[in-house]
């Protein structure tokens, strides 16, 4: 679907034609990230986060095919085949701290573009699905990430496979041999090994269809933008080739820039050093954490410190640590506000900027620091806080808030006026 | 219903996490947790300074040569190098001829090529440093029940690694009066030795480095004092840790500065077609 002034797709050269009457993959093109399709002219800087997530994946699966060329899935050289990667292969070096500071890049982008979808309302009607399929693009993420870790099976990718898995056991009755199905052994060792390389290798492709998925159902309604008003008019949009090509493209070069300071200059400081030790079952290290990207997750999960009523404290954390996260699948249903944009809704945003924003900047601090206090009991309330947000504070706010007027169209925010308006009636939107 | 439904789902949470926290603070006011010796004297590394460093820094190749040859002469005695072969000491300035000698020098595991058996021969360039140990057990068993740790990966696998080797080189002393006096139970067991920059304050590792001149730098170094040797051996194992560092430093500047300039003119090309476009 698209707006009716949307530009068509006439090829002008015979093969073109021949090709579109044909298989219209060119049209498909056109039509999704071409002159084909009407974008709101509104974008702030934001926007371009969901282009950039696309290019962190592509960068992922490029590197990692080329790192899977040099790696053994074998515990007793897995470590090896990594470092040999990095010291004897042509700029192996590079294609590793890509890969590993890719990743990390990928979740800096895909964490602001899920805080813009907060902040603007992006998962309310009619882009339910949109955000659905974001969430699951997520969750997949966060699995790939995870047994990316584990590959090199150094010291943190041990103990952090081990802690991870161990979750399973916290359920009750099937945990244990659950655990032990999953990893094929009473712990991580050579069966887990070779499943989280075969899994790593697979899921990139599953998102890749996932982000497909998720680009079709945002082009049905279209792309929503900071003030939350619906495309009216063809005033409001502009295609999205060539404008929204120049600015991507530009933003792009800065995030390139961002990246390859860290990729040459910092590339092991988001790592942790213990990982840089070979994988030893025998020898615990001091504080067991995951990568930086899991830090609110991991803090939530070691929040949960007593035993509530008859559920035992470690249960009530993986409940809490899966919970936090699938919480984000009923948010179209939690907040009910018809408005969508953040920047109209006077207390959502309070709550926004002094309640969601540091809550989770806490829980990201706590999540990486030992788990001694105080951290403990900051990342409590934190964590606290972050699920009476979702649960409590939405729903409430959602049917308390008193919204400040919109303005009737998106030509209306930009230009301050629009000759629809004078003819609409007053006060529709 | 489904406001509601949420809200308990919420309370559900939150009480359970108010629980936790209210134990915890319970806790932590009435019965903190007692201070440990590590918790009060362990140090964070020293401040010191690398050719490596910085943007622009690359490696000082004779200090490398000179760590080398602190590595070869004291450390290896104990410690692997796993992942260093001969030939990469040619990276350090050595000709190819006095990469061949240095490998000749060392004994590696073969194969006796008459009868099959294993043996020792003199190492060639392809050849990976040796394990001064056999296995875990010998290591154990000569070191008071350590293992020592290899050192190819050393500097990136300790928090800001080559100020730590440095420090815990130059760092062993007395156990400080305050110490024993503060926690008589923790005094320094038979065999192992004080060192405040080791996170447990006491290592199985004796002074490695013990005197000035304990290895004898040809003319036209520094003076081989403990200091200095242990500056060189951070600064070769900063390299066997990252032997791409100068690499990868000078690509990031011409990536960098190629990035800058394609962004300046995807930013005037942007600019450009957005001219006259309100937005």
């Amino acid at each position: 679907m698209s707006f009716p002034w949307a530009n068509e797709y006439k090829p002008s050269h015979p093969f073109m034609q021949w090709m579109d009457d044909r298989l219209p993959l060119p049209r498909l093109v056109f039509n999704s990230v071409g002159a084909g399709y009407p974008v709101p002219r509104n974008l702030n800087y934001f926007w371009n986060f969901g282009f950039l997530a696309a290019l962190c994946l592509i960068v992922q699966i490029v590197t990692g095919i080329v790192m899977a060329m040099h790696y053994a899935a074998n515990t007793a050289v897995a470590f090896d085949t990594i470092e040999m990667t990095v010291r004897d292969v042509n700029w192996g070096w590079m294609m590793r701290y890509a890969h590993a500071n890719g990743a990390s890049m990928f979740f800096i982008v895909i964490y602001v573009h899920i805080f813009r979808g907060f902040y603007y309302g992006s998962y309310k009607a009619p882009r339910e699905m949109v955000w659905l399929l974001g969430v699951v693009i997520f969750l997949l993420m966060m699995a790939t990430a995870f047994m990316g870790y584990v590959l090199p099976w150094g010291q943190m990718s041990f103990w952090g496979a081990k802690v991870i898995t161990g979750l399973f056991g916290a359920i009750p009755f099937v945990g244990e041999p659950l655990q032990q199905w999953l990893l094929g052994g009473f712990a991580p060792d050579n069966a887990a090994l070779n499943r989280f390389f075969s899994l790593h290798y697979l899921l990139p492709f599953v998102i890749l269809g996932v982000v497909i998925l998720h680009i079709w159902a945002l082009h049905i309604p279209g792309s929503s933008n900071p003030t939350g008003v619906e495309v009216k008019a063809e005033s409001d949009t502009v295609p999205f080739y060539p404008y929204y090509v120049a600015k991507d493209g530009w933003f792009i070069g800065v995030f390139a820039i961002v990246f390859s300071l860290m990729l040459f200059y910092f590339p092991n400081s988001l790592g942790h050093p213990d990982n840089y030790i070979p994988a030893n079952p025998m020898s615990t290290p001091a504080h067991i954490v995951p990568e930086w990207y899991f830090w609110p997750f991991y803090a939530i999960l070691r929040a949960f410190t007593q035993d509530f009523f008859f559920i035992p404290a470690k249960l009530m954390g993986v409940l809490a640590m899966f919970g936090a996260i699938l919480v984000w699948f009923f948010l179209p249903w939690l907040d009910k506000s018809p408005v969508r944009s953040g920047s109209y809704r006077p207390l959502y945003k309070k709550f926004f900027w002094f309640g969601l924003i540091p809550a989770m900047a806490v829980l990201f601090y706590c999540g990486g620091a030992a788990a001694a206090e105080p951290y403990v009991m900051i990342s409590q309330l934190a964590a606290l806080y972050y699920f009476a947000h979702f649960l409590i504070v939405l729903p409430i706010v959602s049917a308390i808030e008193k919204p400040l007027p919109l303005p009737y169209s998106i030509t209306e925010s930009v230009l301050g006026t629009d000759e629809a308006a004078q003819l609409a009636p007053s006060g529709s939107v | 219903m489904a406001r509601i439904l949420s809200i308990l789902v919420g309370l559900f949470f939150t009480v359970a996490l108010a629980w936790s926290f209210g134990l915890g603070f319970y806790t932590w006011a009435t019965d903190p947790a007692a201070p440990t010796a590590e918790h009060e004297f362990h140090l964070h590394p020293k401040e010191v300074a690398f050719a490596s460093d910085g943007a622009f820094g690359k490696f000082d190749k004779q200090q490398l040569q000179r760590g080398f040859q602190v590595y070869k002469e004291v450390c290896s005695a104990c410690h692997s190098l796993n992942h260093v072969a001969f030939r990469d000491l040619a990276q350090l300035g050595y000709s190819e001829g006095q990469v061949k000698a240095i490998a000749a020098g060392f004994q590696v595991p073969g194969v006796d090529p008459t009868t099959g058996e294993a043996n020792l021969r003199p190492g060639l360039p392809t050849d990976y440093f040796p394990k001064p140990f056999a296995n875990d057990v010998a290591a154990r068993a000569a070191n008071n029940n350590a293992v020592p740790p290899d050192l190819s990966l050393m500097t990136k696998a300790r928090h800001e690694g080559p100020a730590y080797v440095y420090s815990l080189l130059t760092g062993f002393q007395a156990q400080p009066a305050e110490l024993l006096k503060e926690f008589p139970d923790s005094k320094t067991p038979n065999g192992l030795h004080y060192n405040p920059y080791f996170a447990n304050l006491n290592l199985a590792m004796a002074p490695p480095l013990t005197g000035d001149g304990q290895v004898e730098y040809g003319p036209g170094n520094p003076k081989p004092t403990v200091d200095q040797m242990s500056k060189d051996v951070s600064a070769f194992l900063i390299w066997t840790a990252e032997p791409s560092l100068d690499k990868r430093k000078q690509t990031g500047l011409a990536v960098t500065l190629f990035l800058l300039f394609a962004t300046v003119l995807g930013y005037m090309a942007y600019r450009n077609i957005w001219a006259g476009k309100k937005h």
